[in-house]
């Protein structure tokens, strides 16, 4: 049995601009600085989207290390299952705010069809992911999809971002988090966001239901090895959306599902859906406080608990569309958006790119 | 040698103060054990102490308080190993020859696991949620579920369900009245049941024993029960309920068949049974068409064929060592409820030598079954009742974190319309009415009035639950459910921890 770290009091902040226009590093580094309140130096993290033009078709594997020893062991690890295109240090700059650095590195790797194994290659890299994470001392991958990258650690927002030079980057969309563990003093494993493949995920909250959502996931193979109750959120979104291929709009009623009292009041169809939907992912129902921005290379939602504990603004400004929990960080970078609101309890924020035009983020999004 | 120990050594004595007692014979007429009588010539009640089973009634219904039921004052020599009901046990064997009853559940000192398990609570970092305040929601639904929800769209472009999701009960409150037969009980503890779950949106089970016609109306709210006796079981039986449970086992005498001493077989309940006025109900200890597991599926598809799978079908098994490998056979049968059921649960007649010796505790068959159909992937296949020695709703909390959907309640049921677990339910002669067949001792019994009480008595219960989840920060009861991180163990050993998947306090 493992133990969890709770995380409370923690900021999220994202930009994305749904015609894939870049959006510059400093962007979402102002945004989420400006909520300093909400964190305590002690964990941040960016996740930017189309950062990687280069390797467009290649998983890029963000890893930390705590040794050479376990860098080693995931080399050879990730040689036997992958074709390698390039791999490189992860640039960072010498801050004098972060300490006890571990070694980071990235790999964009293409899935080596083994014995011709018939595998969907999303499955295959969500597997080695989880066995690295699980059984390779002192390594973890932070990051594995595709054109998109994750970057955190201990430090503040402003340190993690120089550290990690997000000013360098641009992308289509950013997420980012700063943290206020209410634990033990951050670990860079447990910083925000949480990943995998090109799913992540900022949270501010603590998952009641933290107990039961493991438990469910592991039913299906996934395994919780970060020490944190976020995690289930990435991988509760991965099954229901991308194995269960359930529009994210409908998966969303199963993570902060709507009270019984509001089905029972629904016309046929939607009741009918929504009750199964909770039969059969109750296990799946986030419980407790939280807003969560969970970003995947169609978009972007924002999402709160069922009754809303957790602050959640969202603004439009032309055609990007931010959200952060609180209003100043939007207005400080987007001083005048076109229209700013609170999302309602359990009604999700989808933002799908223009351009995803029939995919299952985009159908379905109404409500029911 | 003793030619008349069992008289000798009463198990309580009634004491009387005759300043009080105003000679109303009212405990005379209460007694149905014959330990109170009126000695006309010393115009006094005086009492037989060796009859005296200990319900109490007398106490209650005294109106001047005359009366106090003592346990026996008088004492064996000091014995830490022969206690004094091992030697009475014996004294009466030796004399009669016979296999000693009992009602009710085991009553022996082992480890309560409940009260070496607490709760999680919400301070600060997560905050609590007021049940009156905010919605709190108990329902559940019981039955099998598919692993995913498939949807398709209709011709407006909207989203619909696609999956075909197969019968399921849904509880309101996830306490249902454990099964306990026509016979076992009287027809007015059935009402009672019947109507109680109707107006809480739960369930009720009939036991083995069938189904009353006059209740075929709660039809919606009954679980029926097909044992190895198959009592009373006919098509319409089946067709009126809700759900269908084959009985395999019970908790209070694992691997026996139910019995009801032919003494409480009368008109009504013979013809509900379809066996004889009079006539022993002995089920046999095996359903003589399930040998195995294969067996157990052509009762499961044949039970639903009669039905037209139109109702979920339950298996309840008694808690025992191997459990989690029988269920997780049992749910790849088919069955769409496990039903286990714990060496505390209680019984109308058992030899009392089985219900104090068989079987293993439900937290700990819970845990392992819970576990194992995880470890299968098969637990969204089956729903999981918990059974036996539920006492509180703080039992049923724990129940559901360590993985039940639901529970049953059968004792507590009992108690709620006022059994005072005296164990003599295998005698017909209960003094409260409830598990008595004598139609003018069953009088005692208002059906309405014990109603109230089983309604009362889950309300309570609901409420409750309601504030252990608001303070636990979870406002819906499948978030609890398998949530085991919640629960942190006090005072148990490294394996039974493991066992319960619960952390020590303190971790």
């Amino acid at each position: 049995m493992s133990w969890y770290r709770k995380i409370s009091g923690c900021g999220l902040s994202g930009i994305i601009s749904r015609k894939r226009q870049l959006i510059p590093g400093e962007e979402i580094i102002k945004s989420i600085v400006h909520q300093e309140e909400r964190g305590n130096q002690l964990g941040a993290g960016f996740a930017g989207y189309g950062i990687y033009p280069q390797f467009p078709d290649c998983y890029a594997l963000h890893v930390m290390y705590d040794h050479e020893f376990s860098k080693e062991e995931t080399e050879e690890y990730i040689r036997n299952k992958f074709h390698v295109e390039h791999f490189e240090d992860i640039p960072t700059r010498r801050t004098p705010a972060i300490k006890d650095r571990p070694i980071l590195f990235r790999y964009f790797v293409k899935p080596l069809s083994v014995h011709g194994e018939t595998m969907v290659p999303d499955d295959f890299v969500m597997e080695t992911v989880m066995e690295i994470n699980e059984k390779i001392d002192g390594a973890f991958v932070f990051s594995s999809g595709k054109n998109m990258g994750a970057f955190k650690g201990v430090g503040g927002p402003a340190e993690i971002a120089e550290f990690f030079r997000i000013d360098e980057y641009s992308a289509h969309q950013w997420i980012a988090h700063t943290r206020f563990p209410t634990n033990t003093p951050g670990w860079w494993g447990g910083a925000h966001p949480f990943t995998l493949l090109d799913w992540a995920v900022v949270h501010n909250g603590e998952i009641s239901s933290y107990g039961i959502n493991r438990r469910y996931l592991e039913m299906f193979g996934y395994r919780c090895t970060l020490m944190t109750d976020t995690e289930v959120v990435a991988y509760l979104v991965d099954l229901l959306v991308r194995r269960h291929g359930l529009p994210l709009r409908i998966a969303a009623y199963a993570l902060a599902a709507p009270f019984w009292k509001d089905i029972d009041r629904m016309e046929e169809r939607g009741q009918e859906l929504l009750t199964a939907m909770r039969m059969v992912y109750g296990s799946a129902l986030l419980n407790g406080p939280f807003a969560v921005l969970v970003a995947w290379n169609g978009g972007m939602m924002g999402l709160n608990d069922r009754i809303k504990l957790r602050p959640l603004v969202a603004a439009v400004h032309g055609d990007r569309v931010y959200m952060a929990s609180e209003e100043s960080a939007i207005r400080a970078v987007c001083p005048r958006p076109d229209k700013v609101w609170a999302p309602k309890a359990g009604e999700p924020v989808i933002v799908p790119f223009d351009d995803s035009s029939d995919a299952w983020e985009v159908k379905g999004c109404q409500s029911l | 040698m003793l030619y008349d120990s069992v008289f000798v050594f009463p198990n309580f004595e009634v004491e009387r103060d005759y300043d009080k007692c105003i000679v109303c014979k009212a405990c005379v007429q209460q007694c149905t054990f014959d330990a109170t009588y009126y000695l006309p010539y010393r115009a006094r009640v005086v009492s037989k102490d060796t009859n005296c089973v200990g319900c109490r009634r007398c106490e209650a219904i005294c109106p001047t308080g005359a009366i106090k039921i003592r346990r026996y004052q008088g004492e064996f020599k000091d014995n830490a190993y022969w206690t004094p009901r091992d030697l009475k046990d014996l004294y009466k064997q030796a004399e009669q020859g016979g296999v000693i009853l009992t009602g009710g559940g085991n009553d022996r000192p082992y480890p309560v696991y409940w009260d070496h398990i607490l709760l999680d609570a919400c301070q600060v970092t997560n905050p609590s949620i007021d049940p009156l305040r905010e919605p709190m929601e108990l329902r559940t639904y019981l039955g099998r579920k598919p692993d995913r929800v498939e949807i398709r769209y209709n011709e407006d472009g909207e989203p619909e369900l696609k999956t075909q999701i197969v019968p399921n009960l849904v509880a309101e409150v996830p306490v249902i009245f454990a099964p306990m037969s026509y016979g076992a009980l009287n027809l007015n503890m059935h009402r009672a049941e019947a109507a109680a779950a109707k107006a809480m949106g739960t369930y009720w089970n009939t036991g083995e024993g069938g189904l009353h016609r006059e209740l075929y109306p709660y039809g919606d709210h009954t679980i029926v029960q097909v044992a190895s006796g198959r009592f009373g079981v006919h098509a319409e039986y089946l067709q009126v309920s809700a759900a269908m449970e084959i009985k395999i086992g019970q908790g209070a005498k694992p691997g026996i068949g139910g019995h009801l001493p032919g003494g409480k077989v009368d008109e009504e309940i013979s013809k509900t049974r379809m066996i004889p006025v009079g006539s022993d109900a002995l089920s046999p200890a095996p359903h003589h068409d399930i040998y195995s597991i294969e067996d157990l599926r052509q009762l499961i598809y044949a039970l639903k064929e009669a039905t037209n799978y139109e109702k979920p079908v339950s298996v309840k098994i008694a808690a025992v060592h191997n459990v989690a490998a029988i269920a997780s056979g049992i749910a790849r049968a088919g069955a769409d409820i496990i039903v286990l059921d714990g060496f505390r649960g209680g019984t109308g007649a058992s030899p009392a030598i089985v219900r104090d010796n068989v079987g293993i505790p439900i937290e700990m068959a819970l845990a392992a079954v819970d576990q194992r159909l995880r470890d299968e992937g098969i637990r969204n296949w089956v729903s999981i009742i918990a059974a036996g020695g539920i006492r509180n709703s703080g039992d049923v909390i724990k129940a559901v974190a360590l993985g039940a959907d639901a529970v049953y309640i059968g004792t507590a049921a009992l108690l709620a319309v006022g059994c005072t677990l005296c164990h003599k339910c295998y005698t017909g002669k209960c003094a409260w009415g409830i598990t008595t067949n004598d139609p003018y001792i069953a009088k005692r019994l208002n059906p309405e009035i014990a109603a109230e009480r089983l309604t009362n008595l889950l309300k309570a219960w609901a409420h409750e639950m309601k504030e252990m989840l608001g303070l636990m920060g979870i406002n819906a009861i499948e978030s609890l459910r398998g949530n085991r991180l919640r629960l942190r163990a006090v005072g148990l050993s490294r394996e039974e921890m493991e066992i319960l998947g619960v952390l020590p306090a303190g971790a």
